[in-house]
């Protein structure tokens, strides 16, 4: 499927069915009893950066959600529908969520680094946390590549035993996409990872994200048009319908949404007639 | 805009200013009184062998509250040793696992249990405790001091563990850690300081309790040496003392005293300071 890769962002490798590696099914996302999103489908390349746009309280960050089992968390919070990973439903009864978010990782709005933790103990904390011992040098190993691949080392390599929270924002991101690494997940979420971050910082870890994709899948919630033709190889655009649920209105090539939109409201969006 | 409008509001504005300093004045005037008082008393009768030899009896010079200051070390021990595990856990329940309609029912059990009048429950640990073990004992007073406390050490535990950011313990199941773990590694570390600081408040409250003491400790003239047996504390010993005819007695009761409030101000100047530490 030739026409699937954004020729614009980055001539790579071109993509087939087996190469997705969500597929997300008639999802549909609850707070109680209001929707919040409503029967998406799409399925998300591996490899790549898939971008999710809209305005504010459509629902993107919902549906991000639903894609680790984070969404749960949230009190009364329920899914409906499918989301398949590997061939596998993550919310077939009795997959546990704890290990569907060991494959699929997340990074947050706000870096949120342990603040009662030092830089080290940040990286491997996911393994750490779950493991009933780990060696000490096994550790300071894995916490050296993550750093290493989240282009952070050779700022914290001096400061490994400081606070988590001593490090300047952007390299609090970064370190929280370290510790997302370190679990070793196929996918990474990540929730407006930029918003908090200045423009330096945001440059940063967008390259992060083209680099990251060498070995990951990234799928990143935006509600920076930019950014998202900028980074992403695939765009989703929601958009919030009239029962107040988010839709999932086009879905195509990041190059094709922005150039060449299917739908009027996707057009209007890009072009900055409303949101 | 209309200027002259402002000349009233400015009054209304000190008036009222006026009055809250007023008030804030009076409540740290009882206070410094207080301290002074007990303290310019206290400090004149207190003494190394007030601290390190046995009482005395009436009549007689010198002695000092050795036996009554372990007493309240232990009775406090024993009352922290069963309060702090049971507090931090109704704690933790009530913030990370209970639903609401549990959490709020436990809420209220303890924030009533907050609010019983110290001398019930020292009729009642007589009436469960003392009465059929047929003796007055230290056990039932620490039993009798930890009801006390529970309620201190679950409601700041569960405050500060509420805290912690909802968006720390996401960052921990987004690690796939699971629930339970995320709570002991990463919620209850960010809310230690804030539970250090509820039990310590609890320990300043149940040291100088002396109602729930009448009923279970009773007091004694000998040095502790049987959890089974009564157990002699400092408040008691105040009481008595101050009650008492005799200079002595009362002279080492504001020594007493002093060293009682002394407690309780220290731990609250280190709370403060752990509180103001935690915030930077």
């Amino acid at each position: 499927m030739e026409s699937f890769i954004n020729t614009e962002l980055s001539s790579r490798k071109s993509l087939n069915d087996s190469d997705y590696i969500l597929q997300v099914e008639e999802l549909n996302a609850f707070y109680g009893s209001f929707r919040a999103v409503k029967n998406v489908n799409m399925s998300i390349p591996a490899r790549a950066v898939t971008a999710i746009i809209g305005p504010s309280g459509c629902g993107k960050s919902t549906l991000l959600r639903c894609f680790n089992r984070m969404h749960e968390v949230a009190h009364g919070a329920r899914v409906e529908g499918r989301v398949m990973f590997d061939d596998n439903n993550i919310y077939a009864t009795g997959t546990d969520p704890v290990r569907i978010r060991c494959h699929i990782g997340m990074v947050f709005q706000k870096p949120n680094p342990f603040p009662t933790m030092s830089v080290l103990d940040n990286v491997v904390a996911g393994r750490r946390l779950s493991s009933l011992w780990t060696k000490r040098s096994e550790m300071e190993e894995l916490a050296e590549k993550c750093l290493r691949q989240a282009a952070l080392w050779d700022e914290v390599k001096d400061k490994l035993k400081q606070s988590g929270a001593s490090l300047s924002g952007g390299q609090q991101q970064r370190l929280c996409i370290a510790r997302a690494l370190a679990v070793q997940p196929e996918i990474i979420l990540m929730d407006e990872p930029c918003s908090a971050l200045d423009p330096i910082a945001t440059l940063k870890i967008e390259d992060l994200m083209r680099t990251l994709t060498e070995e990951y899948t990234i799928v990143v919630v935006t509600h920076n048009m930019q950014q998202a033709g900028r980074v992403s190889d695939m765009t989703a655009f929601m958009l919030m319908s009239d029962d107040r649920a988010g839709e999932l209105v086009e879905y195509d090539t990041t190059q094709r949404v922005f150039t060449n939109p299917k739908d009027k409201r996707t057009e209007d969006y890009i072009t900055g007639r409303f949101g | 805009m209309a200027k002259h409008a402002l000349l009233p509001r400015k009054m209304i504005n000190f008036f009222m200013l006026g009055l809250c300093a007023l008030g804030a004045g009076a409540a740290i005037l009882v206070v410094c009184l207080m301290l002074g008082y007990i303290m310019v008393q206290g400090l004149s009768f207190i003494n190394l062998d007030f601290i390190i030899s046995p009482s005395v009896g009436p009549g007689q010079q010198g002695g000092g509250m050795r036996d009554e200051i372990i007493g309240t070390l232990v009775l406090v021990g024993l009352g922290s040793l069963i309060a702090v595990p049971l507090g931090m856990l109704t704690g933790v329940f009530l913030s990370e696992f209970g639903s609401p309609r549990v959490a709020s029912a436990v809420r209220f059990a303890a924030d009533v249990l907050a609010g019983v009048p110290s001398i019930v429950i020292g009729v009642f640990a007589y009436i469960v405790i003392v009465s059929p073990m047929k003796s007055y004992s230290a056990f039932s007073a620490g039993i009798a001091l930890a009801i006390i406390m529970v309620p201190v050490v679950a409601r700041t535990t569960e405050e500060s563990m509420r805290l912690v950011p909802l968006s720390l313990r996401e960052a921990a199941l987004a690690l796939g850690i699971t629930r339970w773990r995320s709570v002991i590694f990463v919620a209850i570390p960010g809310a230690l300081t804030g539970i250090v600081a509820g039990i310590m408040l609890g320990v300043a409250r149940i040291a100088g309790e002396t109602a729930p003491l009448l009923f279970t400790a009773l007091g004694s003239n000998f040095p502790f040496d049987d959890l089974m047996r009564p157990i002699s504390a400092l408040p008691l010993q105040i009481y008595r003392y101050a009650m008492s005819p005799d200079g002595n007695w009362q002279e080492q009761a504001w020594a007493g005293a002093f060293l009682l409030v002394m407690l309780v101000l220290v731990i609250s100047l280190v709370v403060r300071w752990m509180s103001r530490k935690r915030r930077t």
